[in-house]
């Protein structure tokens, strides 16, 4: 099978997956309650996945160390907020600064929010513009910081964002940004929901259009990596030197990159100013950054697919499967399902855990005093389950307010720890489909 | 002119916690190539340390004992914390790609955050002030902490301490060596697992201690509070030229200083600009010297 054969296949196959995916969505949306936290991890994952996807480009498809991408996300989300914010409300919006120096709105320009075509038209030039001051920021803060090499040049990114916090935050600019005090009363997406007459939602899509949005950008990033740009900047992230003698024009395409990948982070983050409803500075903190390059990290650097899945799966985490270990949580009897559910999945997470670990010592250099630490802390881990069990304690220990984050930056350490290629590797998901037919074809060779 | 004066005291007195934070940034960059993330956290648990053991040993040790045991103890237990962190997340992936590594470090200073939050429910804790370093004294007509005064001396101290120990020790020339090249000094018979460790060691202890000056004077301790510190000190750190010892402490008085200045600016909103300035200068610095004020090959690095 010739490599543009499968180049071909494998795109077929991860569009007709995006669609069926965003099908999906829209069935879910219409059917379960909008209520469900599903929807918060599908938009708050589609924003991510965009973001995490456009520091993929640079920091694992060119090898440039950024962290810039909480400023350029700043940046997309207060100029999306700024020219939407409705001309009938900025009075209100910027009640401390005596009203708002921008004085038009882009979706009142095309007819206002209530009209699908001022939403629709107004909306997404708003999200482009957004992309495109990230882009032209960067390129300024590129030309002096590009040069820079790894370490230097993330410490530099970083205090750009933190630079650009400040700026937005500071008083004087107050009648743009709104000083210190957030943006509201943006478009949301609530506002893409279709409403029949008698104001009901008739059809919902307020979690189909950000992930459309990143579904769409998302798609540009993967034909840009395959085009000739995306060779030259796999060769730049290889060896730059060897790069530069095949004739590629190193700044040029380290420009290129960086550019493009704060376009994408701009529009993501005027779609996460969507998703807060809201755009506010002290939101775009370094946390962000980090945040988002775990996710990268995870997914394995270097994979499209695997910093979306990672997204989903970290947001996921996060902000709807362990939220339960928020509540205090107190059982009713010592027989209830839920108490011998939690004694069975505790004592097979320590024996397991234990086993694990045991045998990757074992594996390993032969440490006998680490093995010993195991079993001790196992032991006494099983020794607690077996107090519990015998008093028939009813109260589960721990959980409460923070728990859960707690939980989620154990199970990050984890899989940090455990692989170190991330979830994918370099490999996409297409990869896994394509690999059957590739042993087909080798066979069919011989 | 008092002013200037008041202000110039706080500036190297910040500048001189920032240091001792920078160099534990410096070292285990010079050794491991590693931005230790969760630096600045472990200087955040340090402080929560010092509350926590107040409370506790108050209630065992006759009053004049507190303090001293509580300073000991705090310190103590970081130099653990830095030595566990090393050996369970950093160790294991020795030979993992450098990204890993990082990533694990936020993975840590994550852990060490959400714990902190968890267990004092997000409340900003009050740190116990440690006599005489609390007590003011009036210098030029503005009352200042004793600390402000101590903390310069302090720290140069401790710092002419650490370069003797690094250059006129055994452990200091194994640690010069790991950081000249990491293989070749496996291959010299040096045991380069407790290299790193006695790293971060030093940068755990010089943490605790900052952590105790700059606690006390300013006294609120929040799980997020060790982030700034601890990013500053990292610029401090580049500013210096990564990996050198000297570069870090002379880059972190100069932030300190510069951001003091900063501050009492005469236009509106200056405070604002305060963590901006210190990012623009550090870029300035990084335009015109890419790799620092006392860049790799000017100055050996530890």
């Amino acid at each position: 099978m010739t490599l543009q054969k499968k180049d071909k296949t494998g795109a077929l196959i991860g569009l007709a997956a995006a669609a069926a995916f965003l099908i999906l969505v829209i069935v879910l949306e219409n059917t379960l309650a909008p209520t469900s936290q599903l929807f918060v991890v599908l938009k708050k994952g589609a924003v991510y996945s965009l973001v995490a996807v456009s520091m993929n480009l640079l920091n694992g498809f060119t090898g440039l160390f950024s962290l810039g991408q909480a400023g350029f996300m700043l940046l997309g989300a207060y100029t999306y907020a700024i020219l939407t914010v409705p001309v009938a409300v900025k009075d209100q919006v910027y009640y401390l600064f005596g009203g708002s120096a921008v004085k038009f709105s882009l979706p009142d320009l095309f007819g206002g929010l209530d009209t699908p075509v001022g939403l629709i038209l107004g909306v997404i030039l708003a999200i482009l513009l957004g992309g495109c001051v990230a882009a032209l920021f960067a390129w300024l803060i590129g030309l002096p910081v590009l040069r820079l090499k790894s370490d230097y040049l993330a410490i530099a990114t970083l205090g750009f964002a933190e630079i650009l916090r400040a700026i937005f935050q500071w008083q004087a600019l107050g009648p743009v940004t709104n000083g210190a005090n957030m943006i509201t009363q943006i478009p949301t997406f609530n506002n893409f929901n279709i409403t029949g007459p008698d104001g009901k939602v008739v059809l919902y899509l307020s979690a189909f259009f950000p992930l459309l949005i990143a579904t769409l950008c998302i798609i540009v990033i993967v034909m840009l990596i395959n085009s000739s740009y995306g060779r030259a900047f796999k060769a730049i992230r290889e060896d730059e030197i060897a790069a530069e003698a095949m004739g590629i024009n190193l700044p040029r395409h380290k420009m290129l990159s960086f550019c493009i990948s704060s376009f994408f982070a701009g529009v993501g983050g005027a779609l996460f100013a969507m998703f807060a409803n809201n755009a506010q500075a002290k939101v775009y903190t370094s946390t962000m950054t980090y945040e988002i390059l775990l996710i990268v990290v995870i997914g394995g650097i270097g994979s499209i697919s695997g910093s979306c899945l990672a997204t989903f799966l970290y947001v996921a985490c996060s902000e709807w499967w362990l939220r339960f270990l928020d509540n205090k949580m107190v059982f009713t009897s010592t027989m209830q399902p839920k108490r011998i559910a939690f004694i069975v999945i505790f004592a097979v997470v320590v024996i397991g855990g234990a086993f694990l670990l045991i045998r990757r010592e074992r594996k390993g250099p032969g440490r006998m005093w680490a093995e010993i630490l195991t079993w001790i802390v196992a032991l006494l881990l099983l020794g607690w389950l077996g107090y519990f069990i015998v008093t028939g304690s009813l109260n589960v220990p721990l959980m409460g307010t923070g728990f859960r984050m707690v939980v989620f930056s154990v199970v990050i350490m984890i899989v940090v720890l455990f692989f170190r290629q991330g979830i994918m590797g370099d490999k996409e998901f297409t990869d896994l489909f394509l690999r059957g037919k590739k042993a087909i074809g080798k066979e069919g060779a011989k | 002119m008092e002013f200037f004066i008041s202000t110039l005291l706080f500036g190297i007195s910040v500048g001189g916690q920032y240091a001792l934070i920078a160099i534990g940034y410096t070292m285990v960059y010079g050794i491991l190539r590693l931005i230790n993330f969760a630096h600045g956290d472990v200087f955040m648990v340090a402080g929560l340390m010092g509350i926590y053991l107040n409370t506790f040993l108050a209630a065992y040790l006759p009053p004049a004992l507190v303090i001293p045991v509580m300073l000991l103890l705090v310190l103590v237990l970081t130099v653990a914390l830095g030595f566990c962190i090393e050996r369970v997340a950093y160790k294991p992936l020795r030979t993992a790609p450098r990204m890993s590594v990082m990533i694990s470090a936020i993975g840590v200073s994550y852990l060490l955050q959400n714990s902190a939050t968890y267990i004092t429910g997000g409340q900003p804790m009050i740190y116990p002030s440690i006599p005489f370093l609390s007590d003011t004294i009036t210098v030029a007509g503005t009352s200042i902490k004793w600390v402000v005064i101590l903390t310069p001396f302090l720290v140069v101290a401790l710092v002419i301490l650490l370069t003797q120990l690094i250059n006129h020790t055994k452990v200091g020339m194994a640690m010069r060596s790991v950081a000249k090249d990491f293989e070749t000094s496996q291959l010299m018979g040096i045991k380069i697992n407790s290299v790193i460790s006695t790293t971060f060691i030093i940068g755990s202890a010089l943490a605790a201690v900052g952590s105790m000056l700059y606690f006390t004077t300013y006294s609120s301790v929040v799980p997020t509070v060790g982030s700034m510190p601890g990013l500053k000190a990292f610029v401090a750190a580049v500013f210096g030229g990564i990996g050198s010892i000297p570069g870090a402490v002379i880059g972190a008085f100069l932030i300190g200083i510069c951001e003091n200045f900063v501050k009492i600016l005469p236009f509106e909103g200056a405070t604002t600009f305060v963590d901006a300035f210190t990012f623009a200068l550090l870029i300035i610095i990084l335009v015109f010297k890419p790799t620092g004020l006392f860049g790799e090959k000017a100055t050996d690095k530890v």
